[in-house]
């Protein structure tokens, strides 16, 4: 499982970057198997940290994706609409899901080594 | 997104004999029907793929299998059955309904004639329990005997396009000359097995009953020659396309079951609920084609202009086709409409009516 130690992780599997960028972990996107589609939020929306905030859908299941921090909305993925595959292909970077210009983070939030135990475990 | 559940499974959950095997192979488990079951290896489409255009295995041996002997198992099935059971001959199976008194279906079962007063039901896994006890009951008064050789049997199914020709040169019995619903005694890498060209995913394949013991052995060479493990995740999603209604989604024992387009199950003949069951049913089950969104089962489905006229019982991306696809029941009078909605987290989608089923295998 990849787990980059420059992001942080909810324990329901979101990653957060330093910028804001929020997408779910490789063991996430490998637990959901083929993403087939991506509902993502509207740009400008104010989230509270905890809100459902978008859906990813595999072939079987849909999964709601919650804020790992509270702030607005200032972009999202649009690729995610023509290849939701990006999710599983490339977790952290072209299937990154929203970007959030963050007022303030959970006090939850794991580094790599923590998640990765967490999620392993 | 959802929290993955990372506690070890109920200790209560029951284990097909290929347990051990599935972990083997990677399988990721879940709980299915009070059975710790594979979901899938190493992924649902490629798995999904593999017995479309090769040949896969599942394991089904959760299913139950019951042997219904004597001189009275011809006139007892019949009466509890809506197929008629007189048309089999020894070395034939079909697919048959088991009704309630009341309407529903008890369960939807295959019959498997094996010689004059033998014959040995599958009935699916869940409905083991219930199945059993009305049989029981309704046997009352019948020459007949039940037994129930669920644990005895290990099933599984091999199913895909290649099976016949991967299998040959494993059995000393010509698999090409078998019609669909045969079902015989063959050698298969030196077993006795009992084979049935039967299966429920849109594809030709056999479905394997070897004792529970030996199942193991026999898991690992199918798997040997090429034949893909194939999870319930693969299984669910051959079946929606095939158009095969599921128990516990298009059938109940509160759903109309000529709700599906079945009806050629149901035969002239007496049998239990037969009154009600030849009734017009109140809802149709459909075909719908979506664009991007999946919908799930449970959905509500809108038509003319904002009715709730249904609901999604069985719900998937296809991952033959491409697009979501759905089987729902639709009140009957507005079944022959052409265009519908359906309503995924609050927002409303269109979907298009489409014949069943939206594949059919070579």
């Amino acid at each position: 499982m990849n787990t980059p130690s420059e992001l942080k992780y909810a324990a329901s599997h979101e990653w957060l970057s330093e910028d804001g960028t929020v997408g779910i972990s490789d063991f996430a996107q490998d637990q959901l198997g083929d993403v087939v589609y991506v509902e993502l939020p509207e740009v400008g929306r104010e989230v509270m940290a905890g809100d459902t905030v978008a859906v990813v859908e595999s072939v079987k299941t849909a999964s709601d994706i919650y804020a790992p921090a509270s702030g607005t909305i200032t972009a999202v993925n649009d690729e995610l609409s023509g290849s939701p595959e990006l999710v599983n292909s490339s977790p952290y970077e072209s299937g990154w899901l929203f970007k959030l210009d963050v007022t303030e983070e959970r006090s939850d939030l794991m580094d790599a080594a923590t998640y990765t135990e967490t999620a392993e475990g | 997104m959802t929290q993955t559940p990372s506690s070890p499974p109920e200790p209560t959950l029951k284990r097909t004999p290929l347990h051990a095997a599935h972990l083997r192979a990677g399988a990721r488990m879940v709980p299915f029907g009070g059975w710790d079951m594979p979901v899938q290896y190493a992924g649902l489409k490629a798995e999904h793929d593999a017995v479309r255009t090769s040949a896969g295995v599942f394991d089904v041996s959760h299913m139950g299998e019951f042997r219904v002997t004597g001189p009275g198992a011809l006139a007892f099935l019949q009466g509890v059955t809506t197929n008629d059971v007189s048309k089999l001959r020894p070395g034939r199976a079909h697919y048959n309904w088991l009704p309630g008194e009341a309407g529903g279906l008890i369960d939807d079962i295959y019959i498997y004639m094996v010689a004059e007063g033998e014959y040995l039901l599958v009935v699916n896994a869940g409905n083991i329990d219930k199945d059993w006890a009305h049989l029981e009951r309704h046997a009352a008064g019948h020459d007949v005997t039940l037994s129930n050789e669920s644990e005895k049997w290990a099933l599984l199914a091999v199913q895909g396009p290649k099976t016949a020709e991967l299998l040959q040169p494993f059995s000393d019995t010509d698999l090409a000359a078998k019609k669909k619903n045969a079902y015989f005694a063959a050698r298969l890498f030196g077993f006795d097995v009992m084979l049935a060209r039967t299966g429920y995913t849109g594809e030709d394949g056999f479905e394997v009953f070897v004792d529970a013991s030996e199942a193991e052995t026999l898991w690992d060479k199918l798997l040997a020659i090429g034949i893909t493990p194939a999870g319930l995740g693969a299984r669910d999603t051959l079946r929606l396309e095939a158009g095969f209604p599921l128990y516990g989604h298009e059938f109940s024992d509160t759903i109309h079951p000529l709700s599906s387009s079945y009806s050629w199950v149901v035969k002239d003949k007496e049998h239990l609920g037969r009154a009600h069951i030849t009734a017009a049913p109140p809802q149709r089950l459909i075909g719908l084609k979506l664009e991007r969104v999946p919908v799930r089962e449970g959905y509500p489905v809108y038509a003319d202009g904002g009715v709730q006229v249904g609901t999604i019982t069985s719900g998937s991306s296809s991952p033959t086709l491409g697009h979501p696809i759905a089987m729902a029941l639709i009140d009957a009078a507005h079944a022959g409409a052409d265009t519908f909605e359906v309503e995924v987290r609050g927002k409303r989608h269109p979907a298009v009516r489409v014949g069943l089923p939206f594949y059919r295998g070579a």
